[in-house]
């Protein structure tokens, strides 16, 4: 059966607590999930009082603080710091989002960060997203033509274009996939919301070629069909977009060329 | 260590190029029986209390009988494409997933045919 409970190795203890520096003015408490393959043993939650007063408005802004002034050892990903590169997609107040984009000032009491869900664990806040980019891969996520390429570029009418509107701006951080129970079950075999988003991408593109190509290979009871329509993709997409629709559209085109 | 890639694990065997069709099922039994499961609840209602000849007289009108049919048809078949799905999402292990699912297909399959035989032996007066 799926499994409800954690296993042993994965129950999370308590940590260390870093006090606000004195003299700091109003204070939020963080709390962190905390692993190392270095030390091993179990994750722990470490809580760090953070002085706001000199702290920026966003969670990634708490969590370089932290690095940079207090705990060296705290690991997380993060590159832009503006919502477009996804390397810091974490669970935040318990849910999948961009610590970049998510205010501190829109959470409630203590700030809980988690690493994404049901993903092994590299270290810390950063999980191993080796799986999902093999998924990505899969789908072939390129322009594929069977005709000879064109003197210049291949042309797009305004209409085909705006297909792609809702789909293009997919940044690949994972929120959607991780917060898709069908995904913690079978993501082995499940492509996921991200991954089908961008499939659906490349099927609704004017250009592609090998949109029957692309569908053979989606339609799978597993691949595809795992997607149960619960929506936690949609609702947890940091930038607003709607993977469950890409799924549907998918399942339509595949009753459409039956 | 089992030194096999990511791209290995999820190119698995390959697409099995089906499950339309059985989500074009599930979709069409349920709209099926949006009319049928009304027709039956009400008729339930209006059956309640009566003695078993009067129960036999309603169930062989031809329309009822017809009706029955249907409805157990396109229930025990909806149930049967749905727990499959069921089966597959929360059974890991591959053996027993598929024993389950032959255990509840085959139960859908055996409770449709009493439920047909049934209908048609009373129908037709039996």
């Amino acid at each position: 059966m799926a499994q409800l409970t954690l296993p042993k190795n994965s129950r999370v203890g308590a940590g260390k607590t870093w006090p606000a520096p004195a003299g700091a003015g109003k204070t939020r408490r963080f709390k962190v999930y905390r692993w190392s393959p270095d030390e091993g043993g179990n994750p722990r939650i470490d809580s760090y009082d953070v002085d706001m007063d000199s702290c920026g408005p966003m969670v990634l802004d708490a969590l370089i603080k932290i690095k940079n002034e207090v705990d060296s050892t705290l690991t997380f990903r993060r590159s832009c710091r503006e919502g477009i590169c996804g390397s810091c997609a974490m669970n935040i107040d318990g849910t999948n989002t961009l610590a970049c984009t998510q205010a501190i000032g829109d959470i409630r009491g203590d700030v809980k960060i988690y690493p994404l869900p049901h993903l092994k664990v590299v270290k810390d806040l950063v999980p191993d997203l080796n799986q999902a980019y093999a998924q990505l891969a899969s789908i072939e996520p390129w322009l594929k033509t069977t005709s000879a390429p064109p003197e210049r570029e291949r042309l797009q009418s305004e209409d085909d274009r705006a297909r792609l509107d809702g789909l293009w701006e997919c940044i690949l951080c994972f929120c959607c996939a991780t917060s898709c129970p069908s995904y913690w079950w079978n993501g082995e075999r499940y492509l996921g919301p991200a991954v089908l988003l961008q499939a659906y991408r490349w099927i609704a593109d004017s250009r592609d070629e090998m949109t029957g190509e692309r569908l053979d290979d989606l339609q799978d009871p597993f691949r595809l069909y795992r997607c149960h329509t619960i929506m936690n993709c949609t609702k947890t997409c940091p930038k607003g977009l709607n993977p469950a629709k890409a799924i549907a559209e998918i399942k339509k085109l595949m009753v459409a060329r039956r | 260590m089992e030194f096999r890639t990511s791209a290995k694990s999820v190119h698995g065997l390959g697409s099995a190029r089906e499950g339309a069709a059985h989500w074009w099922a599930q979709r069409m039994t349920a709209l099926a029986l949006v009319p049928l499961s009304v027709w039956f609840a009400v008729s339930v209602c209006r059956l309640a209390g009566a003695g078993y000849g009067a129960f036999t007289e309603w169930l062989a009108s031809p329309f009822n009988a017809v009706a029955m049919l249907l409805f157990t048809i396109a229930g025990f078949h909806h149930a049967a494409l749905g727990l499959q799905v069921v089966l597959e999402d929360y059974i890991a292990h591959e053996g027993r997933r598929v024993a389950c699912i032959v255990a509840v297909k085959g139960a859908c399959w055996a409770l449709a045919a009493a439920c047909a035989f049934a209908t048609v032996k009373i129908a037709l007066g039996g």
